[in-house]
């Protein structure tokens, strides 16, 4: 996991007046010790209007401020949910087809004593490493990997988790020459077919047709400050608003937000996050994921292949809303 | 005037009877190609599906012309007409969406972007979707989503094979996520059609693109497409905008996608009617001998 204590937080601009609140503590201790004063009543007062200040601010967050947290550099990333929650894990690699894109991984684990397959987008954890994973966005060859290792799942009767966190699919000619439409397309039909349990997590980022292409399943669960969307806010301003800085409008409009998605009944379940964003405290982050998709596996584990793939049919068939009048 | 003068004046714009050419432009009796400029008759247009004889250019045409050039006379049923738009999100960007629904309603005429029934292509029972581009940009929300779906459902339970004449700028945005879960949907519908071994059939036309091509666009056991369409997943500025980099000539092309083994074949429209029957006939269970 990633391991903030010896790193300098990186502070979003909502949570300034929190830090300031801190320095504020901090400055008071130093002063009392210096002078030798006791300060402590004050400093316990202080505390508790920290904690309280950090509760309302990330309990009132707009949407375009739930984005930077789901953007944020130190968010949990794949690898790092991976890693926390099984007992075991073996990375595959490749699509068979002469790619191996480092946007998406996934492989083989034992969650719980239990075989099962997990893949995701995957962002990278600095600069350098960002670079190197596209920034999670995943080219044809990553969806393929997915497809074959969802293959793989079905074959031999192993459950799918995979995550998502992605700002789209790679928009480039490579991308287009290779077919991410078709890419993407494939995995929409193709999981409809499959007859192992498949739980879908937003972790972070939902970013479109990029994010739907391994988010076909029974569950769709999604973290708290996590967001989902069907074209990037900037994106979204730019062609309905003629105006790139009316994102946090757009944000606002598109409804992207757990809350949001699991009223219009696309979402079945919100995973809590550590007051603070799941960077706050990944390893209990790790916790709340693993026991959701442990609780959620075993509601599914009752069901039938053919149940299985009729449940996840009518789920997608009831989305959409619209009037039907008869003329 | 000699025989070659009048084919002379009858292309080239710049003619010295221009002043009445115009005015029978104006009146509907000849058109301007858009792409090669030469003067057209008006009903040699039509009866050529509305393509330029003289350079292929294939001139948008929308639902009830291509019902007329797909479907055999007097064999069109509508289904599930009365499917209508509304605002779950009350969506607002410059215009309200409610506003947006009813300026484009009463300009079109029609409900949403997609129109949909059954019917008869040489004798041969076809199910059809056709995408509307006019009607804000072709873009699946709900409705396009619940229509197609119920299309290949009824082809699924009446053993019909489906054809959907796509033409879209992807998902609608202001219906939000509830657009990008309709290509789960379709999909989920096609693939139910693809267990029954029916064929489908997506006619990639201009635009097809976002959300269309990443879903049911791309999920044809046969893939056809109109000469020179763009054809694309993301759209050429923002890939010209994240790699700061002119696009090669030709680029998401119908020709391009050909040549990269994404398309089976590019029909021209005069033989697109021929070409799908003569693919229902190569697909139907022959009788078995006795
Ligand atoms: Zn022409």
């Amino acid at each position: 996991m990633n391991t903030p204590v010896n790193r300098k937080p990186i502070l979003l601009d909502f949570e300034k007046p929190l830090a300031e609140l801190e320095e504020r503590i901090s400055q008071i201790q130093e002063l009392a010790d210096e002078n030798d004063v006791d300060v402590s009543e004050q400093i316990h007062q202080l505390e508790a209007r920290a904690v309280q200040l950090r509760q309302e601010i990330f309990h009132s967050l707009s949407p375009s401020q739930r984005i930077q947290v789901a953007r944020h550099p130190r968010r949990p990333s794949t690898m790092d949910y991976i890693q926390a929650i099984s007992d075991e894990w073996l990375e595959l690699h490749g699509d068979r087809r002469g790619f191996d894109d480092p946007a998406l991984i996934g492989g083989v684990a034992r969650l719980n004593g239990r075989p099962v397959v997990m893949l995701g987008h995957q962002k990278g954890r600095d600069t350098k490493d960002n670079v190197a994973r596209n920034f999670g966005m995943a080219s044809p060859g990553g969806y393929r990997k997915a497809m074959r290792l969802m293959e793989h799942a079905h074959q031999f009767r192993m459950p799918i988790l995979t995550f998502i966190d992605t700002p789209g699919a790679w928009a480039g000619v490579d991308a287009e020459k290779f077919g991410q439409g078709e890419a993407i397309a494939y995995n929409l039909r193709a999981m409809f077919s499959l007859d192992v349990p498949i739980i879908a997590t937003v972790i972070g980022e939902g970013g479109s047709g990029g994010a739907l292409g391994i988010g076909v399943g029974d569950r769709l669960l999604m973290f708290e400050h996590s967001v989902y969307t069907v074209a990037s806010p900037e994106a979204c301003a730019s062609i309905l608003w003629k105006d790139a800085g009316k994102a946090s409008q757009a944000a606002e409009a598109l409804k992207i937000t757990a809350m949001d998605l699991k009223k219009l009944e696309i979402l079945d379940e919100i995973l809590p996050e550590p007051v603070g964003g799941a960077h706050a405290d990944p390893v209990k982050t790790a916790t709340i994921l693993k026991e959701g998709l442990l609780r959620n596996l075993s509601d599914l584990d009752p069901l039938t292949p053919q149940e299985l793939r009729r449940h996840r049919y009518e789920k997608f068939r009831r989305i959409g809303v619209f009037v039907e009048s008869d003329v | 005037m000699s025989l070659f003068d009048w084919f002379d004046n009858r292309r080239k714009p710049g003619s010295p009877n221009r002043e009445s050419r115009e005015r029978e432009i104006a009146d509907g009796l000849w058109t301007k190609c858009p792409a090669c400029g030469v003067m057209i008759y008006t009903k040699d247009l039509r009866a050529n599906a509305k393509v330029c004889p003289e350079c292929n250019h294939h001139i948008p045409v929308y639902t009830q012309e291509r019902i007329q050039q797909l479907i055999d006379l007097d064999t069109w049923l509508p289904i599930n007409q009365t499917l209508r738009p509304t605002d779950p999100l009350g969506f607002r960007d410059r215009k309200p969406y409610r506003d947006r629904l009813r300026e484009i309603q009463e300009k079109t005429g029609l409900a949403d972007a997609v129109q949909t029934g059954v019917g008869e292509m040489e004798g041969l029972a076809a199910a059809l979707g056709i995408m509307d581009f006019r009607f804000m940009g072709g873009s699946m929300g709900s409705v396009v989503g619940e229509k197609l779906t119920r299309l290949i459902e009824h082809a699924t339970q009446n053993q019909l094979p489906v054809i959907i004449i796509c033409a879209s700028g992807g998902a609608r945005m202001q219906e939000g996520m509830l657009s990008l879960m309709q290509m789960a949907k379709i999909s989920g519908a096609l693939e139910q059609h693809r267990q029954s071994h029916l064929l489908y059939i997506p006619v990639l036309t201009h635009p097809t693109t976002g959300g269309v091509t990443a879903s049911f666009a791309m999920l044809g056991d046969i893939i056809l497409a109109e000469p020179k369409c763009t054809i694309g997943f993301a759209g050429k500025r923002v890939i010209e905008q994240t790699l700061r980099e002119k696009l090669p000539d030709g680029f998401q092309s119908a020709e391009y996608l050909l040549s990269h083994g994404f398309v089976d074949a590019i029909v021209s429209r005069p033989q697109l009617k021929a070409t799908l029957a003569q693919l229902i006939r190569l697909h139907s269970p022959q009788p078995t001998a006795p």
